[in-house]
């Protein structure tokens, strides 16, 4: 049965000592965590390792002994260290022994109370304390619910070097019964400005909870709540995007100290990247705001509304006239267009009202541009959604006209044919119908036939455009998502500290010598870049898309009205 | 100890396998491809660099010239790190696992390691791969609700296509130490 020795690389040059650690009988493995120095008492040794086990819930215990001996090997040192076998009784007794600065140890182990004493092979394995330590294994386990042997034996030593965070408080150059070597003894960690910031963060959680109920206090008022109001925040997608960050905000002031690894990083991410959208925000307000962009973006913005409109004007001259030299129905061709054109001509009225104020508003609005990016953004797409309003009016109407057009139509075949609708059954029945209502059917039914190309060509110009801006709206959206949802403080700690994200580990074999055990080297093998972001993202309001392709085409056939981004918390149809 | 031998992988390029006994219950198995020929290098890039002057000399845009330079660079610098695999080997370590590692030729290597506990057994199985039928040496991962069934499927050295009869080499070594295993009174 093979050995496996698990030693950390920091212990390497430590003194002669005892070692301690976990010993996992299950996989016939020990866990070396610390090595106690000379002088101690074993008494106070097995108190001080009982404490630990009750505070960790680690059971750790004496494993061996270690001997460093700079000169010669001394006699009387082994056989000391072999009575410490005897004192601390721990079945298999191992002992490893280092000569000098040689690379290759030599263990062995004392097996008392076994029947067939034979020759195990020993593997020891050379592990990073700290990496080990900090390091926080994926997928990963939830410790209730799994059985231990489902465990992986990896996470029982990751498992086992992390809780046992209290054993590497007290060094070798502490005043104390007991000296230890461990990753800390190559020199304390700390660091004064993580210090300060926690001691500093409890106030500002404090201050901004309070701001925040100040904020959704306001939010939640009656007054904002009347129906055309609530209607208009309903629609706005800035609005929903500050409601988003809200949340954020109340998630990362909560008092509550976060319970896993999986909250820590949510809390981390919202917090760097609320950081960052900020901070984008207030480099492009800077920008707009120098040399008075704002007062040029004010100027061209009439003239390309003006400009949009004189192309929509062309567009239905064109419909009016004969396009693509389809042959249109004369008399429903001109009262279509001349509809559409007084529509244009009354938004185009609105428009130059609105005018001189234009520039002031887009100042003030500007100025929420420091809320974030991704507000702007969403402000850029709502300024999109109420200049191409006429658009969406335009298509509401040529969509209804034909959805009403093809009902018409497929009702007066089934007449046509003699069969009719039966609501009560949800199918098709026949039925007998009198001449006179034949007569009008008929002529009813050719009427609306031969206007449908017309009705039709409308609908296709209209929805094209619709889809268009829908698109643009889109693309804006996807941006927004992805500037909220990427885990930015999760990738930075792939690049900077990438041990801290274990996809696993992997060992490397070091130099052997005949005769000496097996030396492996273990190091973590970071997630990849796209493992982080999958795990971590953050989960946004909007989901994508509402309808399959199959459906959508449908709804486009039969003239539904179709809205392709669905928001968390909408009604279902 | 090390030996090497040379085989032929699939499609009929030389390959070197190279075996190495670190010690009684450790293996390690590198398979190793040939490296980037300067020749074809050199075609490559002449190929790239004569269309673009050709486009050049059809359109007077000094921009297609850089953008030749700059295309070349890039698809350079990716076809090393991300797609020509210099060599793939197998560490199996009795009673730890096996690591299988893939270098690439820019240096980067990806590694996975899967624990002794969650492998079934190592095999030779057959696929059809375009329009042959090759062998191809795979790792059976253990399934933990069912014990006699199998979760999935891991093949091996699918970059250099080894042949069968280097396939039945790291088989028989791979094998050598997965029946220790057997023999060892385990408890896991």
């Amino acid at each position: 049965m093979v050995l496996k020795l698990f030693f950390p690389s920091c212990c390497s040059s430590a003194d002669s000592g005892i070692l301690i650690g976990r010993w996992i009988s299950e996989q016939n493995s020990a866990v070396i965590l610390a090595v106690v120095h000379f002088p101690f008492i074993p008494v106070q040794v097995k108190q001080y390792l009982g404490d630990v086990q009750r505070v960790t819930k680690v059971s750790v215990s004496v494993l061996g002994s270690w001997s460093n001996s700079k000169q010669e090997k001394e006699e009387s040192l082994s056989e000391f260290l072999e009575d410490l076998g005897t004192i601390f009784c721990h079945e298999p007794w191992i002992q490893i022994s280092k000569e000098g600065d040689s690379k290759f140890w030599s263990c062995s182990t004392l097996q008392k109370h076994s029947k067939n004493p034979q020759e195990e092979e020993i593997i020891l394995v050379y592990y990073d304390q700290r990496k080990v330590m900090l390091s926080h294994l994926h997928p990963p386990l939830d410790t209730a619910g799994q059985r231990a042997e489902d465990a992986s034996k990896l996470s029982a030593i990751f498992d086992t070097v992390a809780r046992s965070q209290v054993l590497f408080m007290t060094d070798r150059y502490d005043e104390g019964p007991i000296k230890l070597t461990h990753w800390q003894s190559d020199g304390v960690e700390a660091s004064i400005i993580v210090e300060l910031l926690k001691q500093a963060s409890v106030p500002a959680c404090m201050l901004l909870t309070f701001l925040l109920s100040l904020v959704s206090g306001i939010c939640r008022s009656r007054v904002l709540k009347f129906w055309p109001l609530s209607f208009l925040w309903s629609k706005l997608s800035t609005c929903e995007q500050l409601g988003h960050r809200l949340q954020h905000l109340q998630v990362i002031s909560s008092n509550k100290k976060a319970q896993n690894q999986n909250q820590l990083m949510r809390k981390a991410n919202i917090f760097v990247s609320l950081l960052m959208d900020v901070a984008l925000g207030i480099l492009l307000m800077s920008w707009l705001y120098r040399k008075n962009r704002i007062g040029h973006l004010a100027d061209t913005l009439i003239p390309v509304a003006d400009h949009v409109a004189e192309e929509l004007q062309d567009l239905l001259q064109w419909l009016m006239g004969a396009p693509a030299g389809l042959k249109m129905n004369r008399a429903l061709d001109q009262v279509l267009g001349r509809f559409f054109l007084y529509h244009i001509h009354l938004w185009i009225s609105y428009i130059h009202l609105l005018s001189p104020f234009i520039e002031m508003i887009l100042w003030y609005v500007g100025l929420s541009a420091c809320l974030g990016l991704t507000v702007a953004l969403c402000i850029l797409s709502d300024i999109i959604a109420l200049l191409t309003f006429h658009i969406y009016c335009f298509y509401v109407y040529g969509a209804r006209l034909y959805c009403l057009k093809i009902y018409g139509l497929s009702s007066l075949w089934r007449l046509f044919r003699g069969k009719k609708w039966n609501v009560l059954r949800q199918r098709v029945d026949s039925c007998s119908y009198d001449l006179d209502q034949l007569f009008i059917g008929t002529l009813l039914f050719t009427i609306l036939l031969f206007l449908l190309p017309t009705t039709a060509l409308y609908y296709l110009v209209f929805t094209l455009l619709r889809l268009l801006v829908v698109i643009v709206q889109g693309l804006i959206h996807l941006l927004v998502d992805l500037i909220d949802s990427l885990p930015l403080y999760s990738l930075i700690l792939r690049l900077c500290r990438s041990y801290r994200l274990a996809a696993g580990v992997k060992f490397r074999v070091l130099e052997q010598q005949d005769g000496k055990p097996l030396r492996l080297l273990m190091q973590i093998n970071p997630l990849s870049y796209g493992g982080v972001v999958q795990t971590y993202r953050l989960p946004t309001y909007s989901c994508y898309p509402r309808d399959s392709w199959a459906s959508l085409c449908k709804k486009l056939f039969l003239g539904e009205l179709i809205y392709p981004w669905k928001h968390k918390g909408d009604k279902q149809n | 100890m090390a030996e090497e031998r040379r085989f032929l992988s699939a499609s009929g390029v030389p390959i070197a396998l190279r075996r190495r006994q670190h010690s009684a219950s450790c293996r390690e198995l590198a398979v190793r491809g040939p490296r980037l020929q300067l020749r074809s290098l050199s075609a490559a890039t002449s190929a790239v660099w004569l269309a673009a002057y050709g486009l050049f000399a059809l359109s007077e845009n000094s921009v297609v010239l850089s953008a030749a330079i700059l295309i070349t660079l890039i698809g350079l610098i990716v076809y090393l790190h991300f797609v020509k695999i210099d060599q793939e080997s197998l560490l199996v370590i009795g009673s730890l696992g096996i690591q299988v590692t893939s270098s690439y030729a820019s240096g980067k290597e990806s590694t996975t390691f899967i624990e002794m506990g969650q492998v079934k057994d190592v095999v030779i199985n057959e696929a059809i791969h375009m329009q042959k039928v090759i062998y191809y040496l795979c790792i059976l991962i253990r399934d933990p609700e069912d014990p006699q069934g199998v979760s999935e499927v891991v093949p091996l050295f699918q970059s250099s296509k080894p042949r069968l009869d280097c396939l039945i080499e790291v088989y028989k070594s791979c094998q050598e130490i997965l029946e220790q295993r057997k023999t060892a009174p385990q408890s896991s």
